[in-house]
């Protein structure tokens, strides 16, 4: 039975990553990603990670493929057919890398290849898997999660840098200063209205 | 024979079978008497009242409209993308769907599984709904469904955030994922002076429910979050070009995450199954929580005007989930104070 869905599961996690590099439609490609990631996530449930499997599913096919779709969608509202030479040489650029990759591969695999089995024993655990984990992180792993953490904060902080812009614009650019006063001047008792230029 | 129908995997099968079977059909029952009852108290709360004229008090109504939607012709634009489209609105159904499967609507023979991540496959589906909509409006080819489609993917990436950090103050108190679990930690009564009152989380986590709820209303777009179908700037949003049973898919879907959600929300907040009388009274208990959630769920769709877009990215970003974090710092410091004096 288990083996049976691993051989499912992985049959359909290659075959929706080949056609997520093999399709011509972006949003297509980016839906069989999510397929893809949705077997990944099957084989860590088989795999008694069930924590690893879920937060899978919510992070990866929840989170960030949905951004990804949403700039594909945002940008580019065709199916995108390139022709000429920009795709001949992108495509000579993939052969020429495959090919050195796959190389290496066959080469690796000739050195020490074995056949285990298809369900790897599973470590004895004591506690259940998320609990497990939570302590991993919080005692042996704490300052690998932490570098991490702070990583993801740099990038979050720099991304709005980023959007805000550099220059030291005001809130509302697109209201314009009160206008100068046509008439006279106001009369002496009123406060003159603050001069925009002066901030 | 026998000893085939003594197999334990083959049983366990037939059994989980058995119940799918019932919640499927029971929750399609629910739903369309939920459409029913939305447009009952819809009349009643604007002196109108609602539908009564198909069966006795119109109770035959969403027979009837079924019936409708079956034979109304099923419209395809033409320049729409084919399988995408087709594919939406089964999207749309499915991962509410699944949800019910690890909900614990009663003790032990009311419980499809109990898996120990029960929480985090609702937040998986509940996050995979986002495709139904944002794909649905996509593929129809046309602007109003697009940007209704994005519309919703932004709200609904912004909000299942708060929801997913909401949900933690109940872990850290019941110190488990599993739905079953948290339902059992909440069946203790607490003595309060002459006052025993239910160990549900909703009296020791009340922000944590507050944003939950508030959340739940955006994950399911309804108003006042029904942005992606503003129906007075967008036509019907990401459903425009929908129509027959595609449309009622969609339909279907919608009520059937506004009653998975409920039937989370009952199970962290208002203590499941839990209740007075024997356990075996559970389900009952269940099912007259789920109804309370749900009449909320009405009395605020017909309560409160739609937020603009800003508003709403606003509650979501700069509101909801700063409190959700502090909520969450303050329940560890408690536990940790309990579990060390």
């Amino acid at each position: 039975m288990t083996e049976a869905l691993f051989v499912g599961m992985g049959t359909a996690a290659l075959i929706s990553s080949l056609l997520v590099i093999l399709h011509r439609n972006p949003v297509t490609s980016a839906l069989f990603l999510v397929v893809a990631f949705c077997s990944l996530a099957g084989i860590y449930l088989l795999l008694h990670a069930e924590f690893v499997g879920m937060v899978q599913i919510i992070v990866y096919a929840g989170a960030i493929m949905v951004l990804f779709l949403f700039v594909i969608m945002y940008l580019n509202l065709k199916s995108d057919v390139e022709t000429g030479i920009q795709i001949a040489l992108r495509r000579g650029i993939g052969w020429l890398v495959g090919g050195v990759i796959g190389a290496e591969a066959l080469w690796l695999f000739a050195k020490e290849w074995g056949v285990g089995p298809i369900v790897p024993e599973l470590p004895g655990l004591r506690d259940p898997n998320t609990m497990a984990i939570g302590k991993l992180l919080y005692t042996q792993y704490l300052f690998p999660f932490e570098i991490t953490s702070l990583i993801l904060l740099a990038a979050m902080v720099g991304v709005i840098v980023v959007g805000k812009g550099r220059a030291q614009r005001p809130v509302h650019p697109a209201k314009p200063g009160p206008p100068p006063p046509r008439v006279a001047p106001p009369a002496a008792g009123l406060p003159a209205a603050p001069d925009p230029e002066a901030s | 024979m026998a000893a085939l129908f003594a197999n334990p995997d083959l049983q366990m099968g037939f059994w989980a079978f058995v119940k799918i079977f019932i919640i499927l059909n029971g929750m399609l029952g629910v739903v369309s008497y939920l459409i029913y009852v939305e447009r009952k108290v819809a009349g009643h709360m604007q002196a109108r009242m609602g539908p009564n004229r198909v069966g006795p008090l119109g109770l035959l109504q969403p027979i009837a409209d079924v019936g409708k939607l079956f034979f109304k012709e099923e419209f395809i634009p033409a320049e729409a993308n084919k399988v995408i489209f087709h594919l939406a609105p089964m999207l749309a159904v499915v991962p509410a769907l699944v949800t019910f499967s690890v909900i614990p609507f009663g003790p032990e023979p009311f419980i499809v599984t109990d898996i120990n991540v029960g929480l985090l496959l609702f937040l998986a589906m509940s996050s995979l709904g986002v495709y139904s909509i944002t794909l649905g409006g996509w593929s129809s080819n046309n602007k109003y469904a697009l940007l209704g489609g994005l519309r919703s993917s932004a709200q609904m990436v912004s909000y299942e955030l708060a929801m997913g950090l909401s949900t933690i103050g109940v872990i850290l108190m019941a110190n488990s994922l599993s739905l079953v679990e948290i339902v059992r930690a909440q069946t203790a009564i607490w003595q309060l002076g002459p006052i025993a009152f239910p160990g549900w989380y909703v009296f020791t986590q009340p922000l944590a429910f507050g944003i939950f709820m508030i959340t739940a209303l955006a994950e399911t777009n309804r108003a006042p979050f029904d942005l992606p179908e503003a129906e007075a700037e967008l036509v019907a949003g990401f459903h425009t070009e929908y129509s027959s049973m595609k449309f009622g898919l969609f339909f279907l879907g919608e009520f059937m995450n506004v009653i998975s959600i409920s039937c989370v929300a009952v199970t962290l907040f208002l203590g499941g199954w839990s209740g007075p009388g024997p356990e075996s009274l559970g389900i009952v208990w269940f099912m007259l929580k789920l109804s309370a959630l749900l009449f909320f769920f009405i009395w605020v769709r017909w309560t409160y005007p739609r937020l603009r877009y800003d508003q709403l990215m606003h509650l979501g970003w700069k509101v909801l989930l700063p409190l959700a974090l502090a909520n969450i710092v303050v329940t560890a410091l408690f536990v940790y104070w309990r579990a060390n004096g």
